[in-house]
């Protein structure tokens, strides 16, 4: 087993809202009327029903209520357990699937402004990621905007799966926004619904939405860099999270080959896509998709050609590890510190310094 | 391979390879439009010059994403008779079959009914087309092997196709593409792999195809650099609705290979679909097996458009993973991403191994003495 060290940033937590009335206090009086008397009850998504094995490790599962929305089970499972310094709030509430932009608005500054309130007032080790109505631009902008003054939100959270390909023009405003106030853009595992969770259609299973997530990840990396989103915003940071990023290397052989092939359709395209990759896009470490053994692993470690894209993460409480295997076999010592530490504090501008919050 | 700059000296096309070669996805085209008509009732004759092909995607002429040059093909390989790349046998002879020493050509006629909506028309351009392989290349030259092409759409229609074609030894697997009005191991599509695996033909399944499903689950991407890359995460996800709705436990005879959609992600597929069975698996009490598994005794891989790291080393542990027994090499002939084959494997391979990467394993699995 490889020991994790203390002090470390843990890039994907999933604190979660227990119902959608615990968001009412957050809502004025118009939006608590609407929840209230349209009898709307919960916003749960598809890629995470709250029984699934996934959605939570059997020893963090609480006796009542929803994975992850118990503060003190998060600080003792996973903050204290691996010596977290850092933990980084990823909601994976379902704000942003609902059609609406105004619904999918208030809801989601309900969301943001639930998350200080429970979570990082209640625990300094804690850092947020702004959830944003993707459905406008200009909304998403201001929640941004609104969110960023509070410097513990040090990132824009968005779903790998929405309504269309992430790299288009059309979201670029969201880009230039976080690139100025210094927040990266997750993007994490999960589907609006707005499309089929696969580009070949509707599966039938759970499983297969969740394998799919790998596959969007590869088509969001395409769009994002065919479509000049770096050549525009050079300091951008993307981090991929809860991923899986083994397939990184072939799908960059791939790209790679074809860029060389039809440069000439995306000429502001100006650095390969690894030189991209390299200094703008980052992943989270869980879940590891290999076999157990360290030596595959370092082989593909060897693949990506770099060791300053993985961030620790724990992927709370999903469950990805068990026991306190959150580090997977065979990382040196010194790519642990790389993960843990180093890596995150180059992805994160505002964990730089240690804040003195509010 | 991609832009002709100057005329090709004879010479340059007999440089290929010394060995005999195994070449799993060739591109035979009509010379004209009409080509197929002697094999159409005459109903559709006038139904194609009204409707023409009413496909699930919107563009009547051209594809949706432009190619980046003309058929997406080279532009040293229209034949010097006319007609479009790869339409004529004696030039794919004279450029392609001869100097590279290919003693297996697979046919993967592309542009046939799969995709169109009428299934009907479907079924009948289909059935034309495996006709037209036949007279017009399988008969032609014996090296050359047709694929049968089905409705992809209308199980019982393929179904019904393909049994007309069991045991002609003109056909070696039938084809399907990837994209596909749903993910391909639903049931609809159940009744294509019963039929191959009675007729004990492998099932081809090509990057490609329209479904009406846009090609990323976050809509349509710009630019056709976006649809070419999209194929392999297409392909990693039908591949794993294959392995999930437990085609392959209820066709335990059944193999597939996929072709042109690349082979370096296979291991990482396995890896993740391993992992969350071990999580999920309550969901598919079906499967009696881990995914890796079906994938490994059932998936084969053609090599074209070839994996190219900076690290040959890489190359070779990714196809450690795979197993040499299980690629078959590919030129895509006449496409523009064409695979030199003299070029394609680097330094450093054994023998055996190159034997069965060219050749054997293609011979192998398609039943070629």
């Amino acid at each position: 087993m490889t020991s994790p060290i203390a002090g470390g940033v843990d890039c994907d937590l999933h604190p979660a809202v227990p119902h959608l009335t615990s968001l009412l206090p957050y809502m004025n009086d118009y939006w608590r009327d609407q929840v209230t008397t349209r009898g709307m009850t919960d916003l749960i998504s598809q890629s995470y029903p709250t029984n699934s094995p996934i959605a939570s490790r059997p020893d963090w599962r609480p006796a009542q209520g929803k994975p992850g929305s118990s503060l003190a089970d998060m600080q003792r499972q996973a903050l204290d357990r691996f010596g977290t310094a850092t933990g980084i709030c990823n909601p994976l509430y379902g704000v942003q699937m609902v059609f609406s932009e105004d619904m999918a608005d208030a809801f989601c500054r309900a969301l943001n402004d639930w998350l200080v309130k429970e979570w990082l007032d209640k625990d300094d080790r804690l850092r947020g990621s702004i959830v944003i109505p993707v459905q406008s631009i200009e909304k998403a902008v201001a929640e941004i905007e609104r969110c960023a003054q509070d410097r513990r939100f040090v990132q824009v959270l968005m779903l790998v799966m929405g309504d269309m390909p992430l790299g288009k023009r059309h979201y670029w405003p969201i880009y230039a926004a976080a690139e100025r106030l210094g927040l990266p853009i997750g993007i994490h595992a999960g589907s609006a619904y707005h499309n089929p969770p696969t580009s070949v259609g509707w599966g039938s299973y759970h499983i297969e939405d969740y394998v799919a997530q790998a596959q969007a990840f590869q088509t969001q990396l395409t769009s994002l860099i065919v479509e000049g989103v770096f050549a525009r915003h050079p300091n951008l940071k993307m981090v991929m999270l809860e991923s899986g990023f083994t397939w990184l290397p072939p799908f960059l052989w791939r790209l790679h080959k074809f860029w060389r092939g039809v440069r000439m359709e995306t000429p502001w395209v100006d650095r390969a896509p690894l030189e991209i990759v390299r200094s703008n896009i980052r992943f989270s470490l869980q879940p590891v998709d290999a076999p157990p053994d360290g030596d595959t692993l370092n082989r593909l470690f060897d693949h990506m050609q770099s060791d300053e894209l993985i961030l620790f993460s724990t992927d709370y409480p999903h469950w990805q590890f068990d026991g306190d295997e959150v580090l997977p076999k065979g990382l040196s010592q010194d790519l642990v510190r790389k993960i843990m530490i180093d890596n995150p504090h180059a992805t994160y501008p505002r964990l730089q310094v240690k804040e003195t919050v509010r | 391979m991609n832009i002709q700059i100057r005329e090709r000296p004879e010479a340059a096309a007999s440089a290929g390879i010394k060995t005999a070669i195994a070449d799993c996805d060739i591109h035979p085209a009509r010379a004209t439009k009409d080509e197929l008509h002697p094999y159409l009732a005459k109903r559709w004759h006038s139904h194609l010059e009204t409707f023409g092909v009413h496909a699930y995607q919107g563009m009547m002429e051209g594809p949706p994403y432009p190619k980046a040059q003309p058929n997406a093909s080279r532009r040293d390989a229209y034949p010097p008779e006319g007609g479009p790349q790869g339409s004529s046998l004696s030039f794919m002879q004279k450029q392609h079959l001869d100097p590279n020493n290919v003693a297996l050509g697979v046919l993967n006629p592309l542009n046939t009914g799969q995709g169109i909506r009428n299934q009907d028309l479907a079924g009948a351009i289909c059935t034309a087309v495996n006709d037209w392989q036949i007279e017009k290349w399988t008969s032609k030259d014996l090296r050359l092997k047709g694929s049968v092409v089905v409705a992809n759409e209308d199980g019982v229609s393929a179904a019904a196709e393909i049994r007309r074609r069991a045991g002609d030894s003109n056909f070696v697997q039938v084809l399907l593409l990837s994209r596909n009005v749903e993910p391909l191991g639903q049931r609809r599509y159940w009744p294509i792999y019963e039929a191959a695996e009675e007729a004990g033909l492998p099932i081809g399944v090509h990057a490609f195809g329209f479904g009406g499903n846009p090609i990323t689950a976050s809509g349509w991407p710009s630019y056709y650099i976006e649809e070419m890359v999209g194929h392999s995460q297409c392909q990693q996800t039908a591949l794993a609705s294959l392995v999930l709705e437990g085609v392959f436990e209820r066709f335990p005879k059944l193999k597939m290979v996929m072709v042109e959609a690349g082979f370096g992600w296979a291991p990482s597929l396995a890896w993740r679909l391993d992992k969350v069975f071990s999580r999920l698996h309550a969901e598919v009490p079906h499967l009696k097996r881990k995914p890796s598994e079906y994938i490994r005794d059932h998936i084969w891989w053609t090599t074209q458009p070839m994996e190219d790291p900076e690290s040959r080393d890489h190359l070779f542990q990714t196809i450690e993973w795979i197993g040499w027994d299980k690629l078959l090499f590919a030129t895509d002939y006449p496409h523009w991403d064409y695979d030199e084959p003299s070029r394609v494997l680097p330094a450093g391979v054994s023998d055996a191994n190159r034997q069965a990467f060219y050749l054997d394993n293609a011979k192998q699995l398609y039943g070629i003495s």
